[in-house]
């Protein structure tokens, strides 16, 4: 059957199971659109490309498939580069197609001609420039297969535009043509009997629960590996919601706004069992320090990450689910009783600082707020965030119990990312609550999404925790540069009146009592809904791990008199 | 120190910068890069000798991260393999017809062979190691160089030694080192 490249593209994607791509159109994806006009695919039209990034990324994190974003060539292009910078930096299965000038004025400077393949490169797991018809078939099987293999990333396809007129013959291949590109899974037997000797071993072993771990479905496996040798597991800021915050085992997050009580486990093992996590900075603290009585083991599946930053004793490199599926049967029960009443010996002393414990004093603080949706929604909504103190009492104070729930902004740290990447969750899961916890900061910076949610009917709820500051920058200021606040004061808008005029109703909250009102108040409206909360102005987020500190040299919050 | 690597790339355009740009990204500097066809069209070889500061463990995220890029298909790390590697020079030397007798001189002695005869300039092809022809040019420069152009380094392990791939967590506890022959199927 011959077809034209731009009908070959929705051709391909429609059998790669694609239903709603997010987009943005221009010159040089017109045929594309064109064509996409007679295909059942649901087209989300964005009002900036980066929107389109973080929704296709959103969708793919709720739904596990591939998340489709579309940009014209140009401006179109380098307006997704922040989107596909943040799928990567966490490993998010997207393919981005962009439209690029045709073949024959590559080089010449062409309107609307950028060299997006050169820059992607660095922040792509894969990308294609494609200048003829027939590349673009194989092109996008091998960019799906890409996408969702191995270690996930975003895969980028610029397609020329006279590939997308010509006509060619089209054939989807059943298998991707890859001659070099083969992820491992599976780690060889003696590995994993160097790995139980160590678990055998082990008197006081922490397992580091990862992104990986969801991204390969192992919850249940880390579940029973961890019931079954009694090892209690501390979450990445990613890894939230693979292990139930209310299991007895969980230890919550680690890292620079952890839990203390994680902090100081990892840093009293001697057996650390990472699983599917990279030993960010953020939550190792100095390395020269870091869990330095404990032998290590890592399950990973990019072996470019085993040794990275943490030399470790055994890698077994390889899927989570199968390499602790296979794991499983050859350990045996353990009790590890003197070990988790030390540890919830340092679990008791947090209560007398917990910002929870504190009386109302009728200010607004965000911990207290997160719980307060925490409680309405009984727990169970998506969360989304941006980046900055907010993400970090929501991480906190949303206890998930549910995994594929919590998108954040891990390795990129990409504000912006919460209203968009809600939008996108939505389109996973309809059915669902949604809520976008945003600050004051990161809410203007994708605030035009809002039209797009009216559009589209998305059902998200919006709350903006209005500190009008740029609060963790502020919070650094303040305990590392004397309090000299440089450029962090922010005039808001009034949030309500611009709700309103994107057709969002919206509510502004001051007082402590209010706000249970107000929540349940958004979770009744039907579609997108604003909440402003005006906050506590200079709290900060504790306990925090200074930059280049060791794991357990935390500041704490002050005990309050 | 100096490693040398050789891989396997798929014969497609932008895939030398795909490999160049990662070792920029990772903050390595390549101290020489030679590519070329092999005699399967589809494949070029690459060698790829690089600055390790950290020994193995550099070569393991260079050889991790090489892998990472889909369009290479093989890597090995030669540097502690027997091998023959040569490098290629053309040395253009300003001399009068007097004193091309010298050069000649310098020229058999180090196996070199002049190519190139003008009334003032000769130019001289040397191939070899690394160390012989740095050798021939400290002999050459008070004669007068006037340009001078080298391949950088191409290496291939002898007999049937192959390389050694590290591939972390394939066979032994921290860097497995695998002989490809036993890699591929």
């Amino acid at each position: 059957m011959k077809l034209k490249g731009a009908e070959i593209v929705w051709e391909c994607l429609t059998r790669e199971g694609v239903d709603v791509v997010f987009g943005y159109p221009g010159g040089a994806n017109m045929p594309i659109y064109d064509a996409m006009l007679n295909y059942p695919v649901h087209h989300v039209l964005v009002r900036h490309e980066q929107g389109a990034a973080h929704m296709a990324d959103g969708y793919a994190r709720v739904s596990g498939k591939v998340g489709v974003a579309m940009a014209t060539s140009g401006p179109g292009a380098t307006n997704l580069v922040t989107g596909i910078c943040t799928a990567m930096m966490d490993s998010v299965p997207t393919v981005f197609i962009t439209g690029q000038v045709a073949a024959h004025l590559i080089g010449g400077d062409a309107f609307q001609e950028t060299d997006v393949t050169g820059i992607t490169l660095p922040i792509t797991k894969h990308n294609y420039l494609v200048t003829r018809v027939e590349e673009i078939a194989e092109t996008i099987r091998e960019a799906f297969y890409i996408a969702r293999s191995g270690r996930p990333g975003p895969v980028l396809i610029d397609i020329c535009k006279n590939a997308q007129v010509e006509s060619c013959e089209f054939e989807y291949p059943d298998e991707p043509k890859l001659v070099g590109y083969q992820p491992v899974t599976r780690s060889p037997r003696n590995l994993l009997d160097d790995a139980v000797a160590l678990i055998e071993k082990a008197k006081k072993p922490v397992i580091l629960c990862g992104h990986g771990v969801l991204m390969s479905k192992a919850e249940e496996e880390l579940m029973q590996f961890a019931v079954k040798t009694q090892t209690p597991v501390t979450s990445t800021l990613l890894g939230l919601g693979a292990f139930p915050a209310s299991h007895p085992l969980s230890l919550g997050m680690m890292g620079m706004h952890g839990e203390a009580y994680a902090n100081n486990a990892i840093q009293n093992s001697d057996l650390i069992l990472a699983f599917g996590m990279r030993f960010d900075d953020r939550v190792t603290g100095t390395l020269k320090t870091y869990a330095p009585k404990a032998k290590k083991i890592h399950i990973e599946i990019d072996p470019s990450e085993v040794h990275k930053n943490v030399f470790v004793d055994v890698p077994l490199v390889g899927d989570v689910k199968t390499v602790v599926s296979d794991l499983i049967p050859l350990v045996d029960e353990y009790d590890h009783d003197e070990w988790l009443e030390e540890i919830n010996g340092w679990k008791s002393e947090v209560d007398s600082r917990s910002i929870m414990n504190w009386q109302d004093d009728g200010k607004l603080y965000v911990a207290h707020l997160i719980s307060d949706i925490w409680k309405a929604t009984g727990g169970g909504a998506i969360v989304t965030t941006d980046v900055g103190q907010h993400q970090m009492w929501t991480a906190q104070y949303y206890q998930l119990e549910k995994p594929n729930r919590w998108l954040t902004s891990g390795g990129a740290g990409t504000m912006g990312f919460g209203l968009p990447s809600a939008i996108g969750a939505w389109f996973a899961a309809k059915d669902q609550e949604i809520w976008a916890v945003a600050g004051d900061g990161g809410f203007q910076m994708t605030a035009a999404e809002l039209t797009t949610a009216v559009q589209e009917g998305a059902n998200v709820k919006v709350a903006i925790m209005n500190n009008q500051y740029l609060g963790m920058v502020r919070q650094w200021q303040e305990f590392f540069f004397d309090k000299r606040y440089s450029a962090v004061n922010m005039l808001t808008p009034d949030f309500v009146k611009l709700a309103e005029a994107h057709g969002v109703p919206a509510r502004r909250v001051t007082k402590r009592e209010e706000v249970n009102e107000a929540i349940e108040w958004a979770r009744k409206t039907e579609g997108p809904v604003v909440l402003e909360f005006r906050v506590e102005q200079e709290e900060a987020v504790y306990p925090m791990v200074p930059a280049g500190a060791a794991l357990h040299e935390m500041i704490r919050r002050p005990v309050k008199q | 120190m100096n490693y040398t690597f050789i891989a396997l790339v798929e014969n497609k355009p932008g895939v030398l910068n795909r490999v160049a740009s990662l070792f920029r990204r990772r903050n390595f500097n390549i101290e020489s890069l030679a590519v070329g066809r092999t005699d399967n069209p589809e494949v070029s070889r690459m060698t790829i000798v690089v600055d390790c500061p950290n020994g193995d463990m550099d070569a393991h995220r260079i050889e991790a991260n090489l892998y990472k890029l889909v369009n290479v298909i093989d890597v090995q790390d030669v540097t502690h393999q027997p091998n023959v590697t040569r490098d290629l020079a053309l040395i253009k030397v300003m001399v009068k017809p007097e004193r091309r007798a010298e050069v000649n001189g310098l020229a058999e002695i180090f196996r070199a062979r002049i190519v190139d005869v003008a009334p003032d300039s000769v130019i001289v092809e040397i191939t070899g190691t690394e160390d012989k022809i740095e050798g021939m040019i400290e002999l050459l420069r008070p004669i007068g160089i006037v340009e001078m152009v080298r391949t950088g380094q191409v290496s291939m392990t002898r007999g049937v030694h192959d390389g050694v791939r590290r591939m972390p967590g394939m066979s032994d506890r921290h860097f497995a080192d695998v002989s490809v022959a036993a890699m591929v199927p």
